[in-house]
């Protein structure tokens, strides 16, 4: 997985609650059986006119914004479906990082697996930020994941809490398959102890060669 | 004396494996249910590094969100719909995990088939890739979404790394009026704590209106707690849930059941158990219910009328809903009861069992389909479907003008080419009203099944119990 330690680049305001994972990534492209090249189909729905043109009214679509690569955004990010496709799109599309009040749970998750980091801050301070990313080329901000800061274009500095386990895993692009097989061991020993009390749970699905 | 624990307490710390420090844990996966669509990229992985599928005894596939309603046997003409299947279909026999084909009367929507065949069952850990996989929870399980990284990792490891939840418990007491469904308790439910008021808990529903109803209407209830903002919803195990478990085809027989039922009888919550969040309501006040808006916390009584964005404060909420009433071009104080439809799916994996098809045949039976309006009705699974025939009810749909469809997720999000046409309105027995998932501009009204055949036999927006 890609690591993310640090980043600066534009921020792009998206001032909308409860943005769902049908709008970062509408159902009819979940028939992909890849996962890179998904960007194009990014907020499809909202940015794309009818004839495939650019909707010149989509902020990813203007200037600047183009080459996002954070997104500032209203609570309950990623509300919706589990569709680990919406941080796909997002990553390959050049977006690392989104800032929100509040981000829902199985987007949050998913988002650790994939090199995004999302970052709650209080509704004020993302308030802030979001007047920060309406600045156009100027709203360059600075992500600083070792440090927990998110920097403003005028230079101040905010602090963002993480989970610290979270954060050594996107620090160093750790493996979740990688880390849980170190622990091999630990899981045969809790089926060897779950099998004599619970047996109903073995062999459900088919009895095996 | 250990302290009292909570329904999800007990079930986190049976399949705790070992801590991984930081407040997470590895926790061990009972049942793993997967499906065509977040499976390609989790099957690649595995084949990349070199991995084989751990318990394959513990997990069971099949396909849903794809495949075609109408003429099966002809086979998937969309080609890339078509791949995704073929995909599952080589990756089920590359990796020997059981599975059931299209073509088998066991095929169905995940969450129908889970209970519907008895594997899942209280106590148990169950996990897919698809945030209704709550549904489950209706059997005093835990279970929950996750996405296809997590999906790799159960496959290989058939465990997963998680932080353990908080506890928020939603007690609605009392008797659901007539015309007053499950769906509604859950919907009225969301309209109170709002799509975010669950956002870091697991939801235990509790009290009398749920200790009442059929095993079906709690599923129905647990389908839509993601939409509360909680990854899972659970309902203490009772007699009614032993009784529907007992003699399914994967549920534990002989000895064995005897052993699971004295484990399962040990779960419900503790008396004097804490929980973080509370809710409650009370069923009398519940009537039936309709989304207006496009997210499911936008929902009022159909006795209601378009809500006024001029009435709201707060300038994110007013702009919110005034974006909301745009895309589904309503104007504000409309009744609901006034509001035509074009189109009506009953469906999905939140309604398309036996129980909610015998709601709608109640309303359909006798009258016919308006006109201008299409109407279909997509039974949960094979076995669903043959019951349902069994009973006449394809009959009462057919004659009334209803399509009866073979087993599929279809309208619901509309991989499958049953979807809304032109920006119609449609009123739906599934459980997002996002803006284009039923379809390009579909407008999405949600309501339970006998509503929907209320709103297809009237051509809007009606309230079932004048339907008498």
């Amino acid at each position: 997985m890609e690591k993310f330690t640090q980043l600066t680049g534009v921020a792009a305001p998206m001032p909308m609650p409860n943005i769902d994972t049908d709008k970062i990534f509408p159902a009819i492209y979940l028939k992909t059986i890849k996962r890179t090249g998904l960007g194009k189909w990014l907020f499809d729905e909202l940015r794309y006119r009818a004839d495939g043109s650019d909707n010149p009214d989509f902020v990813l679509n203007q200037g600047p914004y183009r080459n996002a690569k954070i997104i500032v955004a209203g609570d309950n990010f990623g509300c919706g479906s589990s569709r680990e496709h919406a941080p796909w799109a997002l990553t390959d599309f050049g977006i690392t990082c989104v800032i929100a009040p509040s981000f829902a749970d199985i987007f949050y998750n998913n988002c650790f697996k994939n090199g995004l980091l999302p970052i709650a801050l209080p509704q004020a301070i993302c308030d802030q930020l979001m007047e920060d990313a309406k600045k156009g080329a100027n709203a360059v901000m600075t992500i600083d994941l070792e440090k927990q800061t998110v920097s403003r274009p005028d230079g101040e500095v905010v602090h963002f809490d993480i989970d610290p386990f979270r954060k050594h895993c996107l620090l160093n692009g750790l493996d979740d398959i990688g880390l849980t097989e170190q622990k091999a061991d630990a899981i045969g020993n809790y089926e060897k102890a779950r099998r004599p009390s619970k047996p109903w749970l073995f062999g459900m699905t088919h009895t095996g060669a | 004396m250990a302290p009292p624990r909570t329904l999800f307490d007990k079930i986190w710390q049976d399949h705790v494996v070992a801590p991984q420090g930081e407040g997470t844990y590895l926790i061990y996966i009972d049942l793993h249910l997967i499906h065509e669509v977040t499976t390609p990229q989790a099957f690649e992985g595995l084949k990349l590094a070199g991995r084989r599928v751990r318990r394959p005894d513990a997990t069971m596939a099949v396909a849903d969100h794809n495949i075609p309603t109408s003429n099966r046997s002809a086979g998937i003409d969309e080609p890339e719909s078509r791949l995704q299947v073929e995909t599952l279909e080589r990756n089920v026999v590359e990796f020997g995990v059981p599975y059931f084909p299209i073509d088998s009367i066991n095929q169905g929507i995940v969450h129908i088939i889970g209970p519907e065949q008895g594997l899942s069952q209280p106590g148990m850990t169950i996990v897919c890739g698809d945030s209704h996989t709550a549904t489950h929870g209706a059997l005093g399980a835990l279970a929950f979404g996750i996405g296809t990284s997590e999906v790799e990792h159960v496959l290989a490891t058939q465990t997963l790394i998680q932080a353990p939840a908080k506890n928020m418990l939603v007690e609605v007491n009392g008797s659901l009026g007539a015309g007053v469904s499950p769906k509604d308790v859950i919907l009225a439910i969301i309209g109170k704590i709002g799509t975010a008021g669950g956002t870091g808990h697991v939801i235990e529903f509790a009290g009398s209106t749920f200790r009442t109803m059929s095993m079906e209407g709690r599923m129905t209830v647990c389908n839509m707690t993601i939409e509360g903002g909680a990854r899972a919803g659970l309902i203490a195990p009772d007699e009614t849930t032993f009784a529907y478990v007992k003699g399914r085809p994967y549920a534990p027989k002989g000895a064995a059941w005897e052993q699971a039922l004295a484990y399962w009888k040990s779960l419900p919550t503790d008396r004097g158990a804490k929980f973080d969040k509370e809710a409650r309501l009370d069923a009398a006040d519940i009537a039936p219910h309709v989304t207006w808006g496009t997210s499911p916390q936008d929902v009022l009584p159909i006795t209601g009328r378009v809500p006024d964005p001029a009435q709201i404060d707060d300038p994110l909420k007013r702009a919110a809903m005034e974006r909301s009433l745009e895309y589904m071009a309503l104007r504000p104080n409309t009744p609901l009861v006034e509001v035509p439809v074009q189109r009506v799916f009953i469906g999905s994996c939140t309604n398309s069992r036996i129980e909610d098809l015998r709601a709608a045949a109640v309303i359909a039976k006798g009258r016919k389909v308006a006109a201008g309006v299409r109407a279909l009705v997509v039974p949960g699974s094979g076995l669903v479907k043959h019951q349902a025939e069994e009973e006449g009810l394809d009959r009462v749909f057919l004659d009334a003008g209803f399509e009866w469809r073979e087993p599929g997720c279809s309208n619901c999000m509309s991989m499958n080419n049953d979807r809304a046409e032109n920006g119609e309105r449609i009123a739906s027995t599934s459980n997002r009203n996002f803006e284009g998932r039923q379809g390009k501009n579909a407008k999405t009204h949600l309501v339970g099944p006998a509503m929907a055949a209320a709103a297809a036999v009237t051509g809007h927006l009606a309230d079932v119990r004048d339907l008498g």
